[in-house]
């Protein structure tokens, strides 16, 4: 699939069509990928590269290039498109200015767990059917099942299909009938409460503060962030107590609740492997059980169950009531 | 060499802590990592190369009171909150930390004025450090002159299985040793001498073993400032702060208050050059977009601090290459920057 | 314990002088009625209000004024805002003197000096030229170029056509953006009027304003021959910890609150260009 990618990109940029591409950079590893901007034929062809490792989701970046002169060229795997389509209905891409090349996607590789798997040492990961290879610095080959090495979000892929795109390259796929996306968030909401504070206690102390999370999140896009501002109230940085550290996830997941469209990018960049999705996977499953299923970014949709209000909405009183219970 | 058992360590760290010194080793989280943590009963230390943190944070916290305030009417009271800290010690620290100390220890205390918060936790810190016996791929701190197996702390320290062979450096580790020695017995070292002809073996095949840095040698700082390839390079960098926060040099910090409803506390935590806010002023932003601030942050650590101390802002501990989220690292900038005229 | 350069002493406001309608002084003395601490032309000091904000500012009093610290500033932000609301009496706290001077006892003693400010720019200014009428057979010729948008915006009026009228060797010229009614003074931006004076080019420069200002100022200064190395400036950046070592202002291989905030201008030319 490379091959035409790369084919497919050089024909437009050629031709006039594009004046960039958007997609992914071999890096100092093997297996890093970076979202990188292409300009030339002879860069794409030495550099560019599709693959299992091609985890970054481009979608965001398409805010600031589609107002750059020219098109832009940016293949979407199916979990991309959502966002993109997402940040279209909030009018955040100039569409014109975008072509989208829909590519197939099979599950990305988890670099965390496959270095915690086989090391720090990692030089290499490759695919073989079900099997993942990879070989070290110390000289090592070693394999793992391809299952037990995917993104927590590619194990419970909820779509195959590219909702926007204007070409695709490989099968089109469809969504996913039933997936384990909320088993997690069930299994939290069993918790009392003293034993889910003490989960998220565990998980949200090690934040560091660096803001990659939102940085990364195509829903997290305002030109600027209530946490920047310093007369919110709220730090962008490390704060002097630790519940105002606490707070900025959920405070988070409040904003882009309705509009996170369950890419999982958030988690697969936090430098302390913190869960962020489950806190976004408890609020889609809330308003799914309140107001109807909704998958953000799955269509063109004007509202969306937060932003609207139906006659046949259940009384606010009944969702709280429904919280004391649980 | 004097060594002491994994088990008997543990029995020291107690009488460590019985005696009011604090211990502070790298422990396995739930999320696979290790981070440093403080040794209580029943803590067990990491195996793990590297902590997600550095070990600066120690001696200069994320987050760090500074003062406090009391305002009445037009009347301002200043407290000094400043405290004598007691002795801790930090077990099991990288030779890239112990050399990122000595960074730091530049900017804090050798530039005047000291910076008293930085020294009093210096002062009272005693750096056990735990030689590296398998580097990790992202690693590269021997292309700055640091030895992974001879870190140079208060004391060295080395693990071969079990055992722990320590080897006092400095008087502060000397002190540490004897409260220590009933639970530790003199040994045979051929076994780290093994370990240690081992561990050079895998540094000489490390993939950034051989990074050239010498287009950046200080005197060529404009040259480096204006190459264009700072504009494709900076692309897709987020402007998050995950690298300048796990990074063990970087040392920008900003100065918040809080009101804590009984007066008002000024502390410092960590910044980063990378942010949109860094520079901001009233009427202008001197670095007004990412490629400005990309570039401000590899300038600092590999042109600007060797031109004014001769030595690079950077350890080789390979963190920012395990944690960037675009993987627009240090090593990708010293790679793609280090060539010239392309 | 030892001495903390983050941790500021308390200052009173003893006098406030409204000079122009966003320009207020402040004169700050120890909660004792003594002067808190000496400096020299070109320094700073940080004040804050507690839960307000900390700044930057330039003493604009001369250091020969030993019995209290003059600050004029102008309102712009945060902590500006607030000290212009405040009465005769506040205390407010302080820290400092930070930065490099202007160089009066080395480079520009004995010299003949030329100083160009504009607006509010002429604050850092003021304290070197009351340093050498202070020192006044220390220093030769000196001669003040200076201009606001507005006759009501020039700061320190009275004393220009005042007392500075009459220190022996001294010209001062001042200049107004654009025609106002009462003003009969020479009508110009400054750097366009001070090129048209054609002051002589063995003179030292010190210059302090907008950039745009500087900016045009340096060119005319340069076609009429000026060097790099005869004039300086004072530079002004965002600022946390004033002790270089936050880094916030730093650039190039120096720290404006520490390497600066006086710079030459041939040592600016060796620094990128992020001011």
């Amino acid at each position: 699939m490379q091959t035409e990618m790369i084919k497919r990109a050089k024909e437009l940029l050629a031709d006039g069509t594009v004046k960039r591409v958007a997609g992914w950079r071999s890096g100092d590893f093997q297996y890093e990928l970076s979202p990188s901007i292409f300009t030339d034929a002879e860069d794409l062809e030495k550099n560019f590269q599709y693959s299992e490792l091609a985890a970054s989701n481009m979608s965001k970046y398409m805010i600031k290039e589609s107002r750059k002169e020219g098109k832009v060229l940016i293949f979407l795997k199916p979990c991309d498109t959502y966002s993109f389509q997402q940040l279209l209905n909030e009018h955040r891409i100039l569409r014109e200015n975008v072509m989208i090349i829909g590519v197939a996607c099979d599950g990305n590789l988890d670099i965390v767990a496959a270095k915690k798997r086989f090391g720090e040492g990692l030089l290499s990961l490759k695919s073989e059917g079900d099997t993942i290879t990879a070989t070290t610095i110390y000289g090592e080959e070693l394999t793992a099942p391809r299952q037990e090495l995917l993104l927590e979000r590619c194990v419970n892929c909820k779509s195959k299909k590219h909702v926007v795109f204007d070409e695709l390259i490989g099968e089109e796929g469809v969504e996913v009938e039933t997936t384990h996306r909320f088993d997690k968030v069930d299994e939290l909401d069993a918790m009392s409460e003293d034993q889910r504070f003490g989960f998220w206690q565990n998980e949200l102390s090690r934040c560091i503060r660096c803001n990659a999370c939102r940085d990364i999140c195509p829903a997290c896009s305002c030109e600027n962030c209530v946490f920047d501002n310093p007369e919110s109230g709220f730090s962008n940085k490390g704060a002097a107590v630790q519940m105002d550290n606490d707070m900025f996830h959920i405070i988070r997941a409040f904003h882009v609740a309705g509009r996170c469209t369950d890419c999982g990018e958030c988690s697969r960049v936090c430098p302390e492997h913190i869960p962020l999705h489950l806190l976004n996977r408890k609020f889609i499953k809330d308003y799914d059980g309140l107001y109807g299923e909704f998958q953000a970014g799955s269509g063109e949709q004007e509202t969306h169950p937060l932003t609207k209000f139906n006659m046949e909405d259940l009384n606010p009183t009944e969702a709280l009531n429904r919280g004391d219970e649980e | 060499m004097l060594s002491i058992t994994e088990a008997k360590l543990y029995e020291a760290f107690a009488q460590l802590k019985k005696n009011g010194e604090a211990v502070y080793l790298p422990v396995d989280n739930t999320s696979g990592e290790a981070d440093f943590a403080e040794w209580k009963e029943g803590t067990a230390i990491s195996k793990q190369l590297k902590t997600v943190r550095s070990a600066k944070d120690f001696f200069f916290p994320q987050t760090e009171n500074l003062m406090k305030f009391k305002v009445h009417g037009k009347k301002i009271n200043v407290i000094d909150t400043r405290e004598e800290l007691s002795d801790f010690v930090i077990f099991g620290a990288r030779a890239c930390d112990v050399a990122s100390f000595k960074l730091l220890d530049r900017a804090f205390i050798e530039e005047k004025p000291v910076d008293t918060y930085y020294e009093n936790r210096r002062e009272h810190g005693i750096v056990v450090s735990i030689a590296c016996s398998k580097p990790a791929a992202s690693c590269f701190c021997t292309v700055y002159d640091i030895d992974p197996t001879h870190p140079n702390a208060d004391v060295d320290g080395y693990r071969v299985d079990d055992t722990f062979y320590l080897e006092a450096k400095t008087a502060k580790g000397e002190k540490l040793l004897k409260q220590i020695e009933p639970m530790m017995s003199e040994s045979d070292d051929q076994c780290v001498k093994d370990q240690i002809a081992t561990t050079e073996k895998i540094l000489k095949n490390l993939p950034f073993a051989n990074l050239d840095m010498s287009r950046f040698n200080g005197d060529n700082m404009m040259d480096i400032f204006n190459d264009p390839k700072w504009n494709s390079i900076s692309e897709t960098c987020l402007g998050c702060g995950a690298c300048t926060f796990v990074c063990p040099t970087c040392q920008c910090y900003d100065i918040k208050e809080l009101d804590t409803g009984d007066g008002i506390e000024r502390f410092r935590c960590w910044d980063s050059c990378m942010y949109k806010d860094f520079t901001q002023m009233a009427a202008a932003n001197p670095r007004p977009s990412q490629k400005e601030r990309f570039r401000q942050r590899f300038m600092h650590k590999l042109v600007y601090y060797p031109k004014n101390y001769n030595v690079y802002g950077c350890v080789g501990c390979g963190r920012c290459v395990d944690k960037c989220p675009t993987h627009l690292h240090i090593v990708n900038v010293i790679k793609t920057l280090g060539e010239e005229g392309k | 314990m030892q001495k903390e350069a983050l941790i500021p002493v308390v200052g009173v406001v003893q006098k406030i002088t409204q000079e122009t309608p966003d320009v207020k002084t402040f004169r700050v003395v120890g909660p004792d009625g003594k002067n808190l601490f000496d400096h020299m032309p070109g320094q700073c000091a940080m004040l804050s209000v507690p839960g307000v904000s900390e700044a930057m500012i330039s003493i604009t009093s001369s250091p020969a004024q030993t019995d209290y610290m003059e600050f004029s500033i102008k309102k712009a932000g945060k902590l500006t805002g607030w000290l212009h609301e405040m009465e005769e009496g506040q205390e407010i706290t302080i820290r400092g003197p930070y930065g490099n001077d202007f160089p009066v006892e080395t480079e520009l003693k004995g010299q003949d000096l030329l100083f160009i400010a504009g607006g509010i720019g002429v604050a850092p200014i003021h304290s070197v030229i009351d340093y050498c009428i202070d020192h006044r057979e220390d220093y030769g010729r000196l001669q003040v170029v200076y201009g606001a948008r507005t006759p009501k915006d020039l700061v320190f009026y009275d004393e220009m056509t005042g007392p500075w009228k009459n220190v022996p060797n001294m010209e001062v010229d001042l200049t107004i953006d654009r025609e106002a009614e009462g003003w009969d003074g020479h009508v110009g931006f400054v750097p366009t009027y001070a090129a048209e004076l054609k002051p002589s080019t063995s003179m030292k420069v010190l210059v302090c304003g907008p950039p745009i200002m500087i900016k045009f100022t340096l060119q005319g200064l340069k076609e009429l021959g000026f060097k790099d190395t005869q004039i300086f400036t004072t530079m002004e950046m965002r600022m946390k910890c004033g002790v270089g070592k936050c880094g916030r202002c730093n650039i190039g291989n120096k720290y404006v609150c520490k390497d600066g905030p006086v710079f030459r201008f041939d040592e600016l030319g060796e620094l990128p260009p992020e001011y």
